[in-house]
């Protein structure tokens, strides 16, 4: 049974003050809060095991390996990969969709093209400027309307036969819009384009099951999921990871080296060059375990009530806009308040112990399509209260007293 | 007045205050009093680089005195420079280079900032003090 309050005592974080005011999160699409157990999971790492993996022969090395394998293993089960080796440990989603944007200069060639929806992230764009800049392949974005979705028969008439690649993220950052991934596949599948979806925000709503989506390449961080920073997985079907060439040479992605050549080792760790983020794996595998005791379905529902009981009262204030409306949408909420910057806003929330995001979020072509400098952005997390959405929508209401 | 004797009576207006709330709305007070810049400064070699916000400074010299007007898009960047100008604009030159920030930890105006109008506030002062030399120059 969903109890919020009980989920609450997870989280240490959130018994903390802020400017002498209890700490409203609001902020859980730039990252999510800890809980105690993958707390728990990362002392108990440098307490009891710390060790360097698949070198040592000594025990505690041994230990790590272990658990850092059944971590890839868990991460393996909850999105459903065919294999251990499709799952990749990154650094994170921009260190995942580098991987791949790299080992595709060497597939695209001139005159080639690679579709990127209107709403991605900056990380999910770039890359792929300098993909084509290296290769000659043409960027086309697929475009959007103004509740935040993007247009499906545009989409249709961009892909052809020159269509190599299209990525695009699952959910929005910026306006919280659940993309129609299932049917972006599928279609450019039909042209025989190969697909890469930014997972890094849909990991903590939805748990994407890869072989179902007939997905190429699903990309996803740690800590949007209760884990910790600097952790994420790419996953890939072998097919192409096989096809891909290493992003970064060093130990650990070998086979055999000598100055004439080296060999490369299998996957997954011919794209694991160094020494890995051990302890951050591990935890990663730790708040998947959390997240699934606590139930995807019943963070969907919960979830779910906390956007739309925030829609209803966040609209009631005057001047308010919320942008990102899309039917299909997650617990984020980006809007303005008629002639007030955003950073105004987030300030004076600040100081009334509220966190949200203000600015572009990385997303600087979406705030162009509205022709705005950026949102106050609002994204709720299983653990956030309606309470705490009458805090929220209480200090909104006094800095558009203040600010207009 | 000098430049010392301004910053004092700002320190002594914010020590008044009982919390930050009451900075800010100060500030935004502040901000909305700003002598505004004139439309055809408002340019792109105008504006700071270095704050999240836009501001646009202009810089003109009366007599042997620099004038300073600004403005931005988000109203507490503008009660920030309003600060600014009120302890710089109608100064020398000579008085502005030389002038030390101190008043700003005095009155912990960057520690309340976000770290990015905190950025933007040095980069503000940076801005002005630019002015100035490049005005001194003229001077001499």
């Amino acid at each position: 049974m969903f109890d919020v309050n009980k989920i609450r005592e997870d989280f240490p974080i959130l018994n903390r003050e802020v400017n002498g005011k209890a700490l409203v999160y609001l902020d859980n699409a730039a990252t999510s809060q800890t809980p105690q157990q993958v707390i728990d999971a990362i002392v108990d790492y440098y307490q009891n095991y710390n060790a360097n993996i698949h070198r040592g022969v000594h025990a505690l090395s041994q230990e790590a390996t272990d658990k850092y394998e059944q971590a890839r293993l868990k991460i393996q089960k909850h999105f459903n990969a065919e294999k251990a080796h499709e799952i990749i440990f990154t650094s994170g989603t921009t260190h995942s969709i580098n991987i791949v944007a790299n080992g595709f200069s060497l597939l695209i060639k001139q005159g080639d093209e690679v579709l990127v929806s209107a709403m991605e992230h900056h990380s999910n764009i770039v890359p792929w400027q300098m993909l084509c800049e290296r290769t000659g392949g043409i960027l086309k974005v697929i475009p959007m309307n103004q509740d935040g979705e993007l247009l499906m028969n545009e989409y249709d008439k961009l892909l052809s036969d020159k269509t190599k690649l299209v990525f695009c993220n699952h959910i929005s950052n910026a306006l919280g819009t659940i993309n129609p991934i299932e049917d972006i596949i599928v279609k450019a599948h039909e042209v025989g384009a190969a697909v890469l979806i930014d997972g890094a925000q849909a990991a903590p709503h939805i748990a994407a099951d890869v072989q179902k989506l007939d997905v190429d390449f699903y990309a996803v961080s740690a800590h949007k999921v209760c884990g910790p920073t600097g952790v994420g997985m790419l996953y890939g079907k072998s097919t192409w990871l096989n096809k891909l060439p290493p992003y970064q040479g060093g130990g650990e992605m070998i086979d055999e080296v000598t100055f004439e050549k080296t060999t490369y080792a299998a996957l997954p760790h011919k794209f694991e060059a160094g020494t890995p983020n051990i302890c951050g794996g591990i935890a990663f595998g730790a708040a998947l375990d959390y997240m699934n005791s606590v139930g995807f379905e019943a963070i969907t529902k919960y979830e779910h009530e906390l956007l739309q009981y925030a829609t209803q009262q966040l609209l009631e204030i005057e001047g308010l806009r919320i942008y990102g409306t899309a039917k299909n949408k997650t617990s984020v909420i980006s809007f303005n308040i008629d002639r007030v910057h955003p950073y105004d806003v987030g300030s004076i929330l600040d100081k009334l112990g509220i966190a949200v995001r203000t600015g572009h979020h990385c997303a600087q072509p979406i705030m162009d399509f509205y022709k705005i400098p950026g949102t106050v952005r609002a994204s709720f997390c299983f653990y956030n209260t309606k309470a705490e959405i009458d805090i929220l929508v209480a200090g909104v209401q006094r800095a558009v007293n203040m600010l207009c | 007045m000098q430049i010392q004797e301004i910053q004092e009576e700002i320190v002594d207006e914010f020590a008044m205050f009982e919390d930050w709330m009451q900075r800010y709305e100060y500030m935004i007070e502040l901000g909305k009093s700003l002598p505004m810049i004139e439309e055809q400064y408002k340019t792109n070699d105008n504006i700071i680089k270095g704050c999240q916000s836009k501001v646009w400074v202009h810089a003109e010299l009366n007599a042997d005195k620099l004038i300073f007007t600004a403005d931005s898009d988000a109203i507490i960047t503008k009660g920030i420079i309003a600060i600014l100008i009120r302890v710089f604009s109608n100064q020398k030159p000579a008085a502005i280079i030389e002038a030390n920030t101190d008043f700003i930890d005095e009155i912990g105006l960057k520690e309340h900032l976000s770290p990015t109008r905190a950025n933007g506030l040095v980069s503000m002062i940076k801005q002005l003090k630019l002015y100035a030399v490049a005005y001194q120059t003229q001077l001499n």
